[in-house]
């Protein structure tokens, strides 16, 4: 009997350590969801993505003082839940819309995120994100660019990155003042891939242009993951347009410039809807040959001892990568969702969900070069900018465009190899 | 005709010819054992990262990595029919789709985690660049893997038609209970007929490493052109393999320029069904 009552007390004892515990551990630790292909034929993209918010974590869980003013880098945690650290639970997307759906709904059932970020490819974005809706937890986006994932009127999706309508803005705008420098300009053609993201910038660019009264001359749609695109190739090459788009995935991307090369085509201006043509592993890959390609971006270095150059620094520390425009934005939404937390001072999804509503973030407190961070009701970031690149020595993307923000000139025409 | 077409044709029969090379491996599988292997895409894929390997190491081409390549897929061809083919046969069909299947994922996975998911590439000039021929741009690591294609193709019906070892292989697949009492030994037979159809495949892997991408998961792609090769030439026939492929390759090449290249799968998968639709053992299968 008194065995017994022991026995009784012991368990009791141990059921309140154990709710007490992971009442005290939740306190400490905000658990956010990332939804990433980790796997498949954007698993190069998604391992980039992956690294990149290891090393925000670290400067948000650790205290960074050399960051200065940056979000969340000075002390250890997040000053507004009492320095607790930021927990990221990845989920495997696999690239698949319907993988993606599925992480995410295991993370907010299972792991109980309280926000998420992902998912990289537009498409996947789109169903991963529509579950987050469902379930009421914040959904920030920093890498998505089709511009129908603001137009469903969800209340718990955000974006911060620039969307199809700033870069066909920025494309026209680039190509209206290479046109002023004496470049032929006269005749485009879109090469673009069937999936949300391909068709949606191809869409919105052709839209675009045609509105100012320059018609799209070629669109060559293809299906992804092509095994081969000579006929792409030699269509173009027979209709000789001043300037390719090109649309595409990295596997696509570096098979395009490998049968140009092969072909002997150069189009006069390749401008590269980044993506693919941004994947470091393009570079690596095909970049001795596709020498001069025009390509968007928000991201740049920045002098040294800036945030953005130690960002950069702990980033090629971590993966021996150089950091790339699409890994770049990713991270920055990863921040604005942080910083959104710390702010609410609540893991409660629908504080959070206010906060980020409330975002007004400066140039100065951001990696990427947006004006700011500020969403509409529709949850874009209307602040979001970028700028042209150009891969001048077939190594390393430079800024070429607008002039204030250049670091050289544009090289026309296209090198190639 | 217009130089460009013709040019789209060259570059189709090219094409083609890679894929009855990556092809003619699984239909040889298939024909002795009646086993479909879903890791044929993987296997190509190890066979690039073997060329791959060759290159960084020595910084040597296929000279040296294709040969290596052979090797090093022949030698798993027999470990993987010892370890894993001997046993699932016994099976039900669904574990040898499952298992096969199951070998695709982990070798796809192993080859992630120790290379990771970056897209790789060998040098463009790694076989004499690009040449022009009446006109013509013809790259020269593209006429190599045709030219290894059409030879594999030959020697492996001459292995299979013409020697006594190919009697013995076609016997244990016509009936491997007879061949034994003939003093056949089966597992000999299909040990060895794995190792040629693995070393093929890794022949071809080597190959088209020199002009495609490498990236663990680039099997996945090219696996579908190889199944819609080995059923559209029949399954088990490696001629049937070759011309199913050198079809395919022009009439894809052909469809992307003309009609465009969105539409080039649809033309070939149409014109695929409706081909089996009245002969659905393929071009040169056995009924």
């Amino acid at each position: 009997m008194k065995f017994k009552r022991i026995l009784g007390l012991l368990c009791a004892a141990s059921i309140f350590l154990v709710a007490t515990g992971s009442a005290w551990s939740q306190e400490k630790t905000v658990k956010i969801g990332a939804v990433f292909p980790l796997s498949g034929n954007a698993a190069t993209a998604g391992a980039h993505t992956k690294a990149a918010i290891e090393v925000a974590m670290d400067i948000i869980n650790n205290a960074h003082p050399e960051f200065g003013n940056f979000p969340l880098a000075k002390n250890a945690g997040l000053a507004g839940l009492g320095g607790a650290k930021v927990e990221v639970v990845f989920g495997d997307n696999q690239g698949s819309p319907a993988t993606g759906q599925n992480q995410t709904l295991r993370l907010i059932t299972e792991d109980k995120v309280v926000a998420i970020t992902g998912a990289y490819q537009s498409g996947v974005t789109l169903t991963a994100s529509a579950v987050a809706e469902k379930y009421g937890i914040p959904f920030v986006n920093g890498e998505s660019v089709a511009a129908n994932l603001t137009e469903r009127g969800f209340k718990w999706f955000f974006r911060v990155t620039p969307i199809a309508s700033d870069i066909a803005r920025i494309y026209y705008e680039f190509l209206t003042d290479m046109k002023a420098s004496g470049v032929k300009t006269d005749s485009i053609a879109i090469i673009h891939d069937t999936t949300e993201y391909g068709v949606s910038v191809a869409n919105v660019v052709t839209s675009a242009f045609k509105e100012k009264g320059q018609p799209i001359a070629l669109d060559i749609p293809y299906a992804i993951n092509a095994t081969d695109v000579q006929g792409q190739v030699l269509q173009l090459k027979e209709k000789k347009p001043d300037v390719a788009i090109m649309i595409a995935y990295t596997p696509d991307a570096i098979l395009y410039q490998k049968t140009m090369q092969a072909l002997d085509y150069k189009p006069p201006m390749i401008i590269a809807d980044d993506s693919g043509y941004s994947d470091p592993s393009f570079i690596k890959a095909v970049g001795k040959i596709s020498q001069g390609v025009f390509n968007r971006s928000s991201w740049s270095v920045g002098p040294a001892g800036s945030p953005t150059a130690l960002i950069a620094e702990m980033y090629k520390k971590k993966t021996g990568d150089d950091m790339d425009d699409t890994t770049g934005r990713a991270m920055q939404a990863f921040f604005v969702l942080c910083d959104a937390i710390d702010r609410a001072g609540s893991t409660d999804p629908a504080k959070i969900q206010a906060a980020l509503r409330a975002t007004d973030l400066k140039p100065d407190q951001l990696m990427m070069g947006y004006k700011g961070v500020k969403f509409d009701e529709k949850g874009q970031n209307i602040l979001a900018s970028g700028l042209i690149i150009q891969l001048q020595d077939g190594e390393s993307y430079v800024a070429v465009w607008p002039k204030a923000g250049a670091a050289k000139t544009p090289i026309l025409p296209y090198k190639g190899w | 005709m217009s130089l460009t077409l013709l040019q789209v044709i060259a570059g189709g029969l090219l094409l083609g010819a890679v894929y009855a090379l990556f092809s003619s491996g699984l239909t040889l599988v298939w024909g002795m054992m009646n086993i479909v292997n879903f890791a044929h895409g993987d296997f190509v894929m190890l066979g690039m990262y073997v060329a791959f390997v060759v290159y960084t190491l020595f910084g040597a081409g296929p000279w040296l990595g294709a040969p290596l390549a052979v090797l090093v897929l022949a030698t798993l061809g027999v470990v993987v029919y010892f370890g894993l083919i001997r046993g699932i046969m016994k099976g039900p069909m669904l574990a040898q789709i499952l298992g096969t299947f199951g070998l695709a994922l982990l070798l796809r996975y192993s080859v992630f985690w120790w290379f990771g998911a970056n897209f790789l590439s060998l040098p463009e000039n790694l076989v004499g660049g690009t040449f022009d021929f009446l006109g013509l741009r013809i790259q020269a690591s593209r006429l190599l893997a045709g030219t290894v294609a059409l030879l594999v193709t030959l020697g492996l019906h001459f292995l299979l038609t013409r020697t006594s070892l190919g009697s013995k292989m076609l016997a244990v697949a016509e009936d491997s209970t007879a061949a034994q009492l003939m003093g056949i030994r089966p597992d000999t037979m299909q040990a060895i007929a794995w190792a040629i159809a693995a070393g093929a495949t890794g022949l071809a892997g080597a190959l088209i490493a020199t002009f495609f991408y490498i990236v663990p998961t680039v099997g996945e792609t090219l696996a579908i052109v190889a199944f819609v090769t080995v059923s559209l030439g029949g399954f088990g026939s490696v001629p049937g393999a070759l011309v199913a492929g050198l079809l395919i390759g022009v009439i894809e090449s052909l469809s992307a320029y003309l009609i465009g290249a969105v539409y080039k799968d649809m033309v070939v998968y149409t014109l695929f069904l409706g081909f089996l639709w009245f002969r659905p053992q393929g071009l040169m299968g056995k009924t």
